[in-house]
């Protein structure tokens, strides 16, 4: 057998013992053993973006990392971006400028965009558009997801 | 009519969930005691098998099951939605690069793939066909066993289907100007950014199925027939797709899969990769070899078009996409003179598959360029040669089919408007324009259920899926406007055959016009409840009381539905439930089994640059006008037509499949086969509409979504052609391609 790796991790607020196989990427830790399955898995090979996490506030390509490499971090999924019931300002902004269509790349978009807002509380269109360049989408023209993270951005960092 | 709720655009149905991380796809699903599968494939496009040593794969840890045809009934069951083609796992030979040989199934998915890593196979490479010009050599390997389709004519041959349309008789004479030319299409993939995934799992006496699958209800049948079980005994779940495109149509590896469960008497998921997605589903690439005919002032005088449409290995429904798609290939225009013969060719490759636009664009990109390079020889505007030609509202321009249903000349006028067509430009600009137009569907049956509670909320069930295109929400929206109640109080539920009722399918841009229908007449079957109950509660006549659009009208004053249903249910309560059914029916003679519901017309015009140093094109303003009726959902129209034109810019600018001399796919996955992103996007867009309440789904609407990816190659070449001063006649335009054609000139 495997030798298993104990880690610990904030998800979301909340704090998590596992062990882990040291093969496991961060991405099938948080969808298979955590059920916590907002992240998604589209390439596999870091180019689309679905799969995109916070780890310390960075946006990361969640299939890239390999969980023990999460040992001790603050991870925020799209699952953690709503409290108390209130959505959060981008996740409201997607749903009035009609970023979402089938959703499946939202829950990555969303983070990436979280982190470019963090970074870049007022970007320009160019800068959006740059920051959200690793999250592909196939059913929109990005427009309206870029319209969304603008309309954010516009209302200032204290939305965040 | 005073509309409430159509014609808005209310968040998105399922839009909460799926912006919380909530919405549950069939990936993301999990069963107790649920296995996990790969498929074992081999590293060629066409090879014998000759053994397949499963002994080591199954003594890794955790496999349960390897399965391979030699474990399936005898002869290998076959499936296929248009000819029983497809074997369950490859059964002898593999027919594409990709084509599975086996299954491994195991308790975590590390082990399915490292066993699958161990399963031998033992094969003799043979020499593949993945060009048209290769499968239409007299000595290529046959693709398809002449067997399966036994007194066929063409059986020898890799050609599977010839389709022949047209009308009038070409006569060269009359014509002034004859412009005769070869495009190429290329072989792209739907890319949806979720990738296929399976569950089956034994379920009672019968078997559960989760596909992400656009036609659960077709799937439902295939299965029924490959395992001789009654059609109640099969149950398919289909969640909300993650995207489909087409791509999600039919029947891929549930198959396999349901086979495994049963032999192991307990669930078993199979998630695809992203690089398996791109092995198990393609759009038909074409070669269209055309002739048209001009008078001097540029009227259409005939069009001879050859189509060669490369399909896969397999046929899937790919033979409906080349007859469907080449049948309307004249276009929207009155064309005294068409002969059209397309051709289903059968090839090495993955097997090709519905893709938005359905055969349509390839053609297109043949016709519109081809207006264009008349439009320039006879000195004619680009614009002006297709408006002399456009058919007018109600001509007949395709003998025994649907009359013209829309103005389309509006439609073309606003795309003109938008592009400011006739405004100079700077030298480094260019513009060009094109029409496209695509038929709706020609037969359909949409059933749906809607449930008016004692409360006034609603709920409707229909078997659309709503994969993006946002049926949801438009159910919920026509339910709400004929039952007068606010729209966040209607359910809509989907994706399940045990409890939905039947609905043909999710393609040809539909749903709004069939299934809308289909709630709209669930909704009046409501209404006529109402009132006969209304009447009895009130002791007056039937006629006395008229129950439409949300509202009722009593003798002496006029009520909001909600109002009244409590006094309609009476002391007992309950609900009241509508049934809709709303038909088209084959015709027989017609040679597609029916005329078409509706057109979707749509003129793109775009400006372009090209870097004449490295041939790259950068769209500066981008224009696309779609004739849709009406909207019921304003944004999600804007949605769905913008996400049309980026997808069509995908082929057009940057995507191919990319084949080394063995016929195998160099460029599969995220990395080297590319998809527009943010940074790639016309630097303005404008996504606009014509609504003239014209069409015969609810409110005059009609289907739309794939006419905004028609034409897009046209209208895109058309700017580089004016660029560069020389056309390119294959896809994609990339920088490479580009730059070689101003090479050429030099």
């Amino acid at each position: 057998m495997e030798k298993l790796i104990p880690i610990e991790m904030n998800i979301n607020n909340q704090h998590y013992k596992l062990e882990v196989s040291p093969s496991k990427r961060l991405l099938d830790v948080l969808r298979e053993d955590l059920d916590l399955t907002a992240t998604k898995e589209c390439c596999g090979i870091g180019e689309c973006g679905a799969c995109t996490v916070l780890v310390n506030g960075k946006a990361v390509n969640s299939c890239l990392m390999l969980a023990v490499e999460a040992d001790g971090a603050t991870i925020l999924t799209a699952e953690g971006l709503a409290s108390n019931g209130r959505l959060d300002a981008l996740q409201e902004a997607f749903l009035e400028k009609g970023a979402v269509q089938c959703g499946f790349c939202i829950p990555g978009q969303l983070m990436a965009a979280k982190y470019l807002l963090t970074q870049n509380p007022h970007p320009t269109r160019e800068e959006v558009e740059e920051g959200m360049a690793g999250n592909l989408c196939r059913c929109g023209g990005y427009e309206r997801i870029i319209e969304a993270v603008l309309s954010v951005a516009e209302k200032g960092e204290e939305q965040l | 009519m005073n509309l409430q709720t159509v014609g808005t655009s209310p968040h998105r149905g399922g839009g909460f969930e799926r912006v919380t991380g909530q919405q549950k796809y069939v990936a993301d699903i999990k069963l107790p005691g649920m296995l996990e599968s790969k498929l074992v494939t081999i590293d060629c496009a066409h090879a014998k098998i000759l053994s397949i040593d499963t002994a080591e794969a199954k003594k890794v840890p955790g496999v349960r099951l390897v399965m391979t045809a030699a474990d399936l009934p005898q002869p290998v069951p076959r499936f296929g939605p248009q000819v029983a083609d497809r074997p369950v796992l490859a059964d002898g030979e593999v027919k594409f690069h990709g084509e599975p040989v086996a299954l491994v199934v195991a308790e975590t998915l590390h082990a399915a793939e490292q066993a699958a890593r161990l399963v031998h196979v033992q094969y003799e490479e043979l020499p593949a066909a993945f060009t048209v010009s290769m499968a239409l050599d007299p000595a290529a390997p046959l693709v398809m066993d002449p067997s399966l389709r036994p007194n066929d004519p063409l059986a020898k041959t890799n050609i599977f289907n010839e389709h022949h349309f047209g009308w009038g008789e070409i006569d060269e004479s009359k014509a002034d100007l004859v412009v005769e030319n070869t495009y190429s299409f290329p072989m792209v993939t739907q890319f949806a950014i979720e990738p296929h995934a399976f569950i089956a799992a034994p379920d009672k006496d019968g078997i559960a199925v989760w596909s992400t699958i656009q036609h659960p209800y077709w799937l439902q049948k295939i299965l029924a027939g490959l395992l001789k079980l009654p059609l109640s005994k099969v149950r398919v779940y289909a969640p909300d797709p993650g995207g489909g495109f087409g791509g999600k149509q039919h029947t891929k590896y549930e198959p396999a899969l349901v086979f495994a469960a049963m032999k192991l008497g307990c669930p078993v998921r199979l998630v695809l990769t992203l690089e398996e997605t791109f092995q198990a589903v393609r759009r038909t690439s074409c070669e269209t070899h055309i002739r048209t005919g001009f008078t001097r002032d540029g009227r259409l005088v005939f069009q001879d078009i050859k189509a060669h449409y490369l399909l896969g290995a397999y046929v899937d429904i790919a033979d409906r996409v080349v007859a469907k798609g080449s049948y309307a290939g004249a276009g929207p225009y009155n064309v005294p003179a068409v002969r059209i013969l397309s051709k289903s060719i059968l090839s090495h490759t993955p097997p090709a598959t519905a893709f938005r636009g359905f055969g349509n664009p390839e053609v297109n990109w043949a016709v519109e360029s081809n207006m264009d390079e008349a439009a320039r020889l006879l000195g004619i505007d680009r614009l002006e040669i297709r408006l002399r030609n456009l058919a007018k509202k109600g001509d007949t321009f395709i003998p025994y089919d649907k009359p013209a249903d829309g103005d389309w000349s509006q439609t073309v006028l606003k795309a003109a408007e938008l592009i400011e067509w006739h405004k100079p430009l700077s030298p480094s600009r260019h513009r060009g324009i094109a029409v496209g137009i695509k038929l709706g569907p020609t037969t359909g049956l949409s059933y749906s259920l809607v449930r008016l509670l004692a409360d006034g909320s609603v709920i409707v069930s229909c078997g659309t899926s709503d994969m993006g295109q946002g049926a949801r929400t438009v159910v919920a929206q026509i339910a709400a406007e004929e039952l007068g109640v606010p729209y966040d109080k209607v359910s809509v539920v989907m994706g399940d055959t045990a409890t939905v009722p039947y609905d043909q399918q999710t393609s040809a841009s539909r749903s709004t016009v069939l299934m809308g229908n289909s709630v709209l007449k669930a909704c009046r079957a409501i209404h006529a409840q109402l009132k006969t109950r209304l009447a009895k509660v009130y002791k007056i006549d039937e006629s006395e009381i008229s129950v439409e659009h949300g509202r009722v009208a009593l003798p002496d004053r006029e009520y909001p539905i909600p109002e009244l249903i409590k006094v309609a249910l009476g002391k007992l309560g309950g609900e009241i439930i509508g049934v809709g059914e709303e038909r088209k029916d084959a015709e027989q003679g017609h040679p597609l089994g029916g005329p078409a519901c509706f057109y979707e017309f749509n003129c793109t015009a775009v400006e372009a640059e090209v870097d004449k140093s490295t041939g790259d094109v950068t769209i500066t303003r981008y224009v696309t006008v779609s004739d849709v009726g009406t909207s019921i959902n304003p944004l999600q129209v804007r949605m769905q037509d913008e996400g049309a034109a980026v997808q069509g810019l995908g082929h057009t600018l940057m995507e191919h499949y990319i084949f080394d001399e063995k016929g195998r796919i160099r460029n599969l996955g995220a990395a080297d086969y590319r998809i527009l992103t943010t940074m790639d996007l016309p630097k303005e867009f404008y996504s606009e509409t014509v609504e003239n309440a014209d069409g015969p789904g609810p409110y005059g609407a009609k289907g739309m979504s794939e006419g905004a990816l028609l034409c897009v190659s046209s209208a895109v070449a058309s700017a580089v052609g004016d660029a560069i001063g020389t056309t390119i006649r294959d896809l994609p335009l990339t920088p490479e391609r580009v730059w070689m054609a101003l090479q050429a000139q030099k």
